[in-house]
């Protein structure tokens, strides 16, 4: 991928920079709010992280430009404040997603891979059916199918599956999952979703000698035909 | 009431104090007036009657019986209308000389004394009885010389002055309460505003001040004083506060560092017994983590206090969603989850921090009740309020612990071993302070309800 980042914390930036080089992505980096506008506005790039407070222009100014001229590149803000205020009002501004410092290179990660695919996914989203593996989702019919077996869900059983299908070979933080299937941003003590997520399992993993629904330690949970 | 609370006033019982003192002091002044004016007077009269009657004696003396006689006929044509009283019998009364015919029947003699009254029957010309005094004196052969004066004047006199007394006390009285009241009453007002004020304070309000009247007198100094206690409590209260925030700040970010670089080792790691201790060591860095962030977001909803994020929304699904969430977690512990939810409650308010704090309550729930014991979520409206009730049949709180279970890092005794941060209901009061709501703890005989009550204009029903 090719990732463009405006961070003016040396620290944050630096490991940032250096972790997705590691991933072997190509990172251009600007310090001021300005020179990451040019940047932005001038060269082509996968996913964009904009901090939200930076020198010569803020985070969501430098969105609101980009926007207007018609680049519909993916951005994740990142922001030092964590209020949830914040947060609504960076997606309103025109933000694909929001971070809050310090974050976990994983959960970073998990949400590029997810706004790239998303980017690129772009007018297909009058999807109807849904497969990884022999696992089969009809979005119309709101039937699910493991082969020829058919698996009842609860609602939101079917919603966690279908974004996980959607989502099929990358990692989904448990953070994403509430965010996207609960629709609740919020911090639970338990690790609640994984409740969810074991009994999701017992019905469509369970009696098949292919498990699909993986847990990746750290992490969260994927959904992948490979082990 | 207000008359009542005034009564029981310190400045009210010293304004009572020194008006008995007053009072005190007035009826002494009083008594001695009455004493140098009545008094010397009524001993004046008897001095003049006694003379009198020392002066008739040795006439008596001098001249017997004729002479006397003689000299108390001149002595009362002397006086055609005066005040002085002359009566001079024989043995059996029979008068032999003096202005009046009759010797009095009303009165005892005492020590020679005798108070009587001058009328008719005694001979008297005036109409209106009179009031009068004597000395009786016996002449040697059992006649009888009385000596007297009209002392209706002297009486009126004292009788004014009694008067001018009772009425004088009474008024002393009347001022004294008047103006003890109105002392009093300007004094407790103040006193009153400055209790008022500390009990809003002591009630959370620490931005307010006692009012400072600038006539610079005692009241004045105590209220500035007491603002800047206030001010000095308030700085205290910030420093502790940002320090425990600022060290939740400055180490968040070094842990996070040190939560990624252990996430990084662990994907190098090649044993699996390694692995699980390394990927414990992140679950620890996390609930590390996550104990900073709650500390932090505590202290900023306490500090911004604002409604920013503020909508409407559905809280009726809000906790339809929240127990759907945890329904599993309990049916997984063998727990009963039951839920009496009431459709169409509207809510104005932060939708993710209600949802935060309603999962605290119902997390905690399910932690602190054991296995096969029964949680319930009820919604309803309860007469204009709306209230959202968690109940488990867990452990419980003391009674005497359930204030303290929501300072920060505060646990109950017997929940220490389980996991928990000691946040998560600071977090409840933080949110419900700024939806001005109400979070109340009670017994559930065995277990734990926790109630939040929303005031009708942030929670209602709609109609549908």
């Amino acid at each position: 991928m090719r990732i463009l980042v405006i961070e003016d914390d040396k620290d944050v930036a630096a490991y940032l920079v250096n972790g997705l080089k590691e991933n072997d992505h190509v990172v251009d980096h600007s310090a001021d709010g300005k020179a990451g506008l040019l940047l932005a506005a001038s060269e082509t790039y996968d996913v964009m992280i904009i901090d939200r407070m930076l020198p010569g222009m803020d985070g969501l100014s430098i969105i609101k430009t980009i926007r207007a001229t018609g680049n519909q590149t993916p951005v994740l803000i990142l922001s030092a404040l964590g209020d949830v205020d914040d947060r609504v009002e960076g997606l309103r501004g025109g933000g694909d997603d929001y971070l809050t410092k310090p974050f976990s290179y994983t959960e970073l990660l998990a949400r590029l891979e997810v706004l790239v695919r998303r980017g690129s996914n772009k007018g297909n989203d009058k999807v109807t059916h849904l497969s990884v593996a022999d696992l089969e989702m009809d979005l119309l019919a709101r039937t699910v199918k493991r082969g020829s077996e058919k698996i009842d869900l609860q609602p939101r059983e079917f919603r966690l599956l279908e974004y996980l299908m959607k989502h099929a070979g990358q990692v989904v933080t448990r953070t994403m999952l509430l965010e996207q299937v609960w629709d609740y941003h919020f911090d639970p003590q338990t690790n609640v979703i994984d409740v969810h997520i074991s009994r999701l399992r017992s019905k469509i993993d369970k009696d098949f000698p292919k498990q699909l629904l993986q847990t990746v330690r750290g992490a969260g949970y994927i959904l992948s035909e490979d082990p | 009431m207000k008359i009542l609370r005034l009564l029981r006033t310190s400045t009210f019982q010293l304004a009572v104090m020194y008006m008995v003192l007053f009072a005190t002091s007035v009826f002494i002044l009083m008594g001695f007036i009455y004493w140098a004016t009545a008094g010397y007077m009524s001993s004046q009269t008897d001095e003049t009657i006694e003379a009198e009657i020392i002066g008739l004696a040795e006439q008596y003396q001098r001249q017997g019986l004729n002479g006397l006689i003689s000299v108390i006929r001149e002595r009362v044509a002397r006086d055609p209308n005066g005040k002085a009283v002359y009566l001079f019998t024989a043995r059996d009364f029979i008068k032999l000389a003096g202005n009046i015919n009759k010797w009095p029947e009303d009165g005892e003699v005492q020590d020679g004394w005798l108070n009587f009254t001058l009328n008719e029957n005694i001979g008297w010309s005036d109409i209106e009885p009179r009031p009068a005094r004597a000395r009786v004196f016996i002449v040697p052969g059992g006649l009888r010389l009385l000596v007297g004066r009209d002392v209706h004047e002297f009486m009126a006199l004292k009788e004014l002055v009694e008067r001018a007394i009772n009425f004088g006390m009474a008024i002393t009285f009347a001022l004294a309460m008047f103006g003890g009241i109105m002392m009093s009453r300007s004094t407790a007002k103040r006193i009153e505003l400055i209790n008022q004020t500390s009990q809003k304070i002591m009630k959370g309000n620490l931005s307010l001040r006692i009012p400072d009247r600038g006539t610079n007198d005692d009241f004045d100094q105590l209220a500035r004083n007491l603002n800047e206690m206030l001010d000095k409590i308030v700085q205290l209260m910030d420093g502790i506060r940002h320090v425990s925030d600022n060290i939740a700040h400055d180490l968040r970010t070094p842990l996070t560092r040190l939560r990624n670089q252990l996430e990084n080792t662990l994907l190098s790691v090649e044993r699996d017994s390694d692995r699980q201790k390394v990927s414990d060591a992140v679950a620890e860095a996390d609930q590390l983590l996550a104990t900073f962030n709650a500390l932090l977001r505590i202290a900023r909803l306490e500090v911004s206090n604002k409604a920013s994020n503020f909508i409407k929304f559905n809280l009726s699904e809000l906790v339809q969603d929240a127990g759907e969430l945890y329904e599993a977690l309990a049916e997984d512990k063998q727990q009963q989850f039951v839920h009496a939810i009431q459709d169409n409650i509207d809510m104005i308010g932060d939708r993710d921090l209600i949802f935060q704090t309603l999962c605290n309550l119902i997390d905690n729930a399910i932690k602190y009740t054991p296995e096969g014991g029964q949680i319930s979520l009820t919604l309803q409206q309860k007469d204009k309020n709306v209230c959202l009730t968690v109940a488990d049949s867990g452990i419980g709180i003391p009674e005497d612990e359930r204030d303290k279970v929501f300072q920060r890092f505060y646990r109950v005794a017997k929940s220490r071993s389980l996991p928990g941060n000691g946040l998560g209901l600071s977090l409840v009061l933080a949110v419900m302070d700024i939806h001005h709501s109400k979070v109340a703890l009670s017994d559930n005989q065995p277990g734990l309800i926790v109630e939040l009550e929303f005031p009708a204009k942030t929670a209602f029903k709609t109609v549908s």
